[in-house]
């Protein structure tokens, strides 16, 4: 993303029917020959239109992206591990970029410190088979930080308790 | 599995081989056109009623959670990350109660003095602090809102690998 679309995603809003398009996608897409078709009809729009507002929400970074997600807890991917750090202030933005471009990362987000009890600033979500794989996976996190880590945890998950998707009212 | 005629064995092959294009091909840049199916199709080499099929059984599987648009956190109404330290003996009432707002689309058990970890959105910052405000008076536990500060993640999907010793990009 350029600097140019990165300025204009702080401004851009979305409009109401931006937001019916949401609303009637973010279940997912109809599995049909035309799906957007359909959802252009459901809405009572043109599909021309539900596109290019697809397109123009993509571009300005409300859509990060349109794909097939699968579901990677039932493909063996069994075991989550929320990856904690503890960086100084003015190392986490380059620190944060370095972890979020790791491949085995699916998200890296800065976020405030909770103190005394919350001394972390930087979350990265490590996905694996098993446990073992997992802190192997933060382990190379771990060395890649070296001496700007001044403290890190791994917090399994044990129990999904609910899990779906974005929903807007 | 030594029993198992060998062009049984292949076509199974070939079947997670096309799955594991289709989901890791995928999950960007799926295609903003009329027939998106069909363009899917053309690049896999394969018909488009065979797209469909393929996905709707991924679908039934639940391997599939959805084909559709990742929505880009905080672009779309407000929304934080959020801790509670349960006791283990109300882990169980305090989640339930947690998990019941409509407002509440991930609800985790980690294993931590933090120990309950759920994200909440709502269409607006005061909307979701009037939230967290009752559900801290419902379950007379202080709640940690960790509102996403800086997102360093490009997200282009996970790489999923389904085959044993398969190629992994």
């Amino acid at each position: 993303m350029t600097a140019i679309q990165l300025a204009m995603t702080e401004t851009y809003e979305i409009d109401a029917i931006d937001r019916q398009i949401i609303a009637a996608t973010q279940r997912g897409l109809p599995l049909s020959n035309q799906p957007y078709h359909d959802v252009a009809k459901q809405l009572n729009l043109d599909v021309k239109d539900v596109l290019l507002r697809m397109q123009n929400m993509q571009d300005k970074g409300i859509i990060r992206r349109i794909g097939v997600i699968p579901n990677h807890y039932k493909l063996g991917y069994k075991s989550n591990g929320m990856s904690v750090w503890n960086i100084p202030e003015e190392k986490i933005s380059e620190l944060g970029q370095l972890v979020g471009s790791l491949d085995f990362v699916s998200h890296c987000y800065q976020r405030p410190r909770f103190l005394p009890e919350w001394p972390y600033n930087l979350f990265a979500m490590v996905h694996g088979k098993t446990h073992d794989e997992v802190i192997a996976k933060v382990d190379v996190i771990a060395s890649l930080l070296g001496n700007n880590n001044r403290g890190h945890e791994i917090l399994f998950s044990t129990k999904i308790l609910k899990k779906t998707g974005l929903r807007i009212g | 599995m030594a029993a198992e005629p060998i062009g049984h064995l292949d076509r199974h092959h070939h079947k997670t081989e096309l799955i594991q294009q289709l989901l890791n091909a995928f999950q960007h840049d799926f295609p903003l056109s009329a027939t998106p199916y069909a363009d899917i199709a053309d690049k896999l080499g394969i018909t488009e009623q065979a797209v469909i099929d393929l996905l709707t059984q991924l679908k039934q599987q639940n391997i599939l959670s959805r084909v559709g648009a990742v929505f880009r956190p905080n672009r779309v109404g407000a929304s934080t990350l959020a801790a509670m330290a349960v006791p283990e003996h109300r882990l169980e009432e305090v989640a339930d109660i947690i998990s019941s707002y409509p407002a509440v689309n991930h609800n985790y058990e980690r294993e931590h003095h933090f120990n309950l970890w759920f994200v909440a959105t709502a269409e607006n910052a005061e909307h979701l602090d009037s939230i967290l405000n009752d559900m801290e008076k419902k379950t007379a536990i202080r709640i940690l809102s960790l509102p996403m500060e800086k997102d360093y993640h490009i997200d282009l999907g996970f790489p999923l690998q389904l085959i044993q010793g398969g190629h992994h990009d």
